[in-house]
């Protein structure tokens, strides 16, 4: 008879029989997850060195079984049989009985796995992709029309219109924008100024601060940065918004009680963004302009007056008409992104933010695009 | 780590005076029950009456206002870190939508507190992986993500997850809200097997009165306006002789004005 038995692994084992005779293997303590191993180990190890007839587990000495321990048990009953050694077990407690009985019966009945998702070739992976982004491409566009199409129809029916949410959505995306939208233009204008000032003072040039400023920030700095912002503060939240309301099916419930969803939540969206994008950059352009003034007037000796009227001159009411055409294509760029990203969101909570990621990047993408488009035009018409 | 067994019938969570709610809104006051080694407890009570507050708290994931709650041993009240990681390795808790993680496949979910607290191989966790999920009788599941399974799989599969150290003291928030007759039955019948075959304390909040009367050993039942535990009993016994016209409505399924 050989014993073994450590305090720290929990279980105790020892063996009883002689090689090739009936063997007793009679277990003590703990057999649970932790001694797992260790107890198949030795277990296997001791058959292998008795190569009994037949086996006899004895269970008395246990204190403790836990499913681990029961599942091992059942595999050293297998494992024995496999190799024509009958094994009986004795000794067990009504729990330990129990819990055998019911690990025996399910993993007897366990079914064999599903296939998961299956992985994709390099090739398929590239093909699926391209043909998702070109349908990305469809969908974008032709939401876009279905959109402005609902928008004229709101407006020649205003009633239809939610009103209170377009000013809730303006006091959101425009009033609520306002600090971090100045505050970027002030110092936009200021470093432009600044930096230029370095340049233009070499050739007695300070004056000149103040067209680069105008120039830049109307026409070029002033739109772009707005749109960027409010595509970042307002764009992903629009995506986020609708996303979260497509996953708790409230878009559904809208439907069904008769509404139509782009009319309810994309409309006033897109019209407060067509309201307020121009007023933010023109709010930005005046505050770009003031930050370089601030350098005008403290570092290059420029009375106030003059930097005014150098900046009068060189501004016309076409220049200022202009660019404001460019937000309001930037104002429906970001809306439609916005909502569509939203509509499409499909699954559960980590669709939404992939929505509300993608709605900003997208936004940005495409207003750079529409601004390199601008630029080309207005190049041509002399604008 | 190893600790003895518990003996059936001693104290596994012992709670003395406890106040549970948020900030100023309070939604009981001054309870005091014991759950016991080995039985399926029962927390009950209309909706809005603290049910899934006080489990929050039993599991250290809400603080109380006030009261004592000792856990398998530890007193879990004063929010210590260390004794709560004691309690933590030692439960197992099945969420109401059953708390899978979405990226990770049926099968890695359940593997996840083998892999972070035993130093065991992966291919016994696998073998281990397959035996739970059988025991909650979703082998076929282990390869799917929580995604591509039904909200009774989830469940399912959550429970697998729970028991996947053996935990002597599980928690389940709800199991058979929002499944139908068939699913939540084979859900009762496994809990009740799984409580016999492993001896696991069980708590369960539910307010499925079919599933009540199945699974549950003992019941505590809370109300909203008495602000505490208004019964507590075997739930057949009490729904017979309870005076209590809340507790009695609640049990035989009436409303106030249908008590002639």
């Amino acid at each position: 008879m050989s014993r073994n038995e450590s305090s720290d692994k929990g279980y105790g084992l020892s063996s009883e029989g002689s090689p090739g005779g009936a063997a007793v293997l009679s277990l003590s303590g703990r057999l649970t997850l932790a001694s797992l191993e260790a107890f198949r180990r030795e277990a296997s190890a001791l058959i292998d060195a008795l190569s009994p007839s037949s086996l006899s587990l004895e269970l008395s000495g246990l204190s403790s079984l836990d499913s681990a321990g029961a599942l091992a048990l059942i595999r050293l009953q297998a494992e024995a049989s496999q190799r024509g050694i009958p094994v009986a077990v004795a000794g067990n407690s009504e729990q330990a009985g129990r819990l055998l009985a019911l690990v025996e019966e399910r993993t007897k009945r366990g079914k064999d796995p599903l296939p998961a998702a299956e992985h994709l070739g390099i090739f398929e992976e590239i093909g699926v992709n391209v043909v998702s982004l070109l349908r990305g491409v469809v969908d974008e566009i032709s939401f876009q029309g279905e959109l402005l199409f609902d928008t004229i129809r709101g407006c020649l029916n205003p009633r239809s219109v939610r009103w209170r949410d377009v000013l809730f959505y303006m006091r959101r995306a425009g009033v609520n924008g306002l600090p971090i939208v100045g505050l970027i233009s002030f110092l936009l204008g200021f470093i432009i100024a600044f930096m230029s000032s370095l340049q233009l003072k070499q050739f007695g040039a300070n004056l000149f601060v103040a067209d680069l400023v105008a120039i830049a920030v109307i026409r070029e700095l002033g739109p772009i940065m707005t749109a960027i912002l409010v595509a970042g503060r307002s764009g992903s939240a629009f995506a986020a918004e609708i996303g979260t309301m497509q996953v708790n099916e409230e878009v559904d419930a809208l439907a069904t009680m008769g509404f139509d969803p782009m009319l309810f939540l994309s409309v006033p969206k897109l019209l407060a963004m067509l309201a307020i994008l121009p007023i933010l950059t023109i709010y930005a352009d005046l505050l770009g302009i003031l930050g370089g003034l601030v350098i005008g007037v403290t570092a290059l000796d420029l009375t106030f007056r003059s930097y005014m009227a150098e900046t009068h001159s060189v501004l016309s009411a076409t220049v200022i008409f202009a660019s404001l055409i460019k937000t309001v294509a930037f104002a429906v760029l970001i809306a439609t992104v916005g909502c569509q990203r939203g509509f499409r969101v499909q699954g559960g909570a980590d669709a939404v933010g992939a929505a509300a990621t993608s709605a900003v990047v997208t936004a940005i993408f495409l207003i750079i695009i529409a601004d390199s488009v601008f630029a080309v035009i207005l190049q041509y018409l002399g604008i | 780590m190893t600790l003895p067994p518990l003996q059936p019938g001693t104290p596994v969570i012992e709670v003395d005076g406890l106040t549970g709610g948020y900030g100023d809104r309070v939604l009981f006051r001054d309870i005091s029950f014991r759950i016991l080694a080995g039985e399926v407890f029962v927390i009950l009570g209309g909706s809005g009456c603290g049910k899934s507050t006080l489990l929050k708290i039993l599991i250290g994931l809400v603080p109380p206002l006030a009261g004592s709650i000792r856990v398998l041993g530890q007193d879990i009240s004063s929010g210590g870190e260390k004794e709560m990681e004691a309690v933590r390795r030692r439960i197992g808790v099945l969420f109401q939508a059953g708390g899978l993680l979405n990226s990770m496949s049926v099968g890695e979910n359940v593997a996840l507190p083998m892999s972070e607290h035993t130093d065991l191989s992966p291919g016994t966790i696998e073998e281990l992986v397959r035996m739970k999920l059988a025991l909650v009788d979703l082998s076929q599941a282990v390869d799917l993500l929580p995604s591509e399974i039904s909200g009774g799989m989830k469940k399912r599969a959550g429970l697998a997850r729970a028991l996947a150290l053996d935990p002597p003291l599980l928690f389940l928030d709800e199991p058979s809200a929002g499944l139908d007759p068939v699913t939540s039955l084979e859900l009762d019948l496994l809990i009740m097997s799984i409580n016999e075959g492993t001896g696991s304390t069980m708590v369960v909040v539910t307010h499925e009165l079919d599933s009540i009367f199945r699974i549950a050993h003992r019941v505590i039942f809370l109300d909203r306006d008495g602000m505490g535990i208004i019964a507590e009993g075997d739930p057949r016994v009490l729904r017979d002789t309870s005076r209590d016209p809340r507790v009695s409505n609640f049990l035989n399924r009436r409303t106030a004005s249908q008590n002639g």
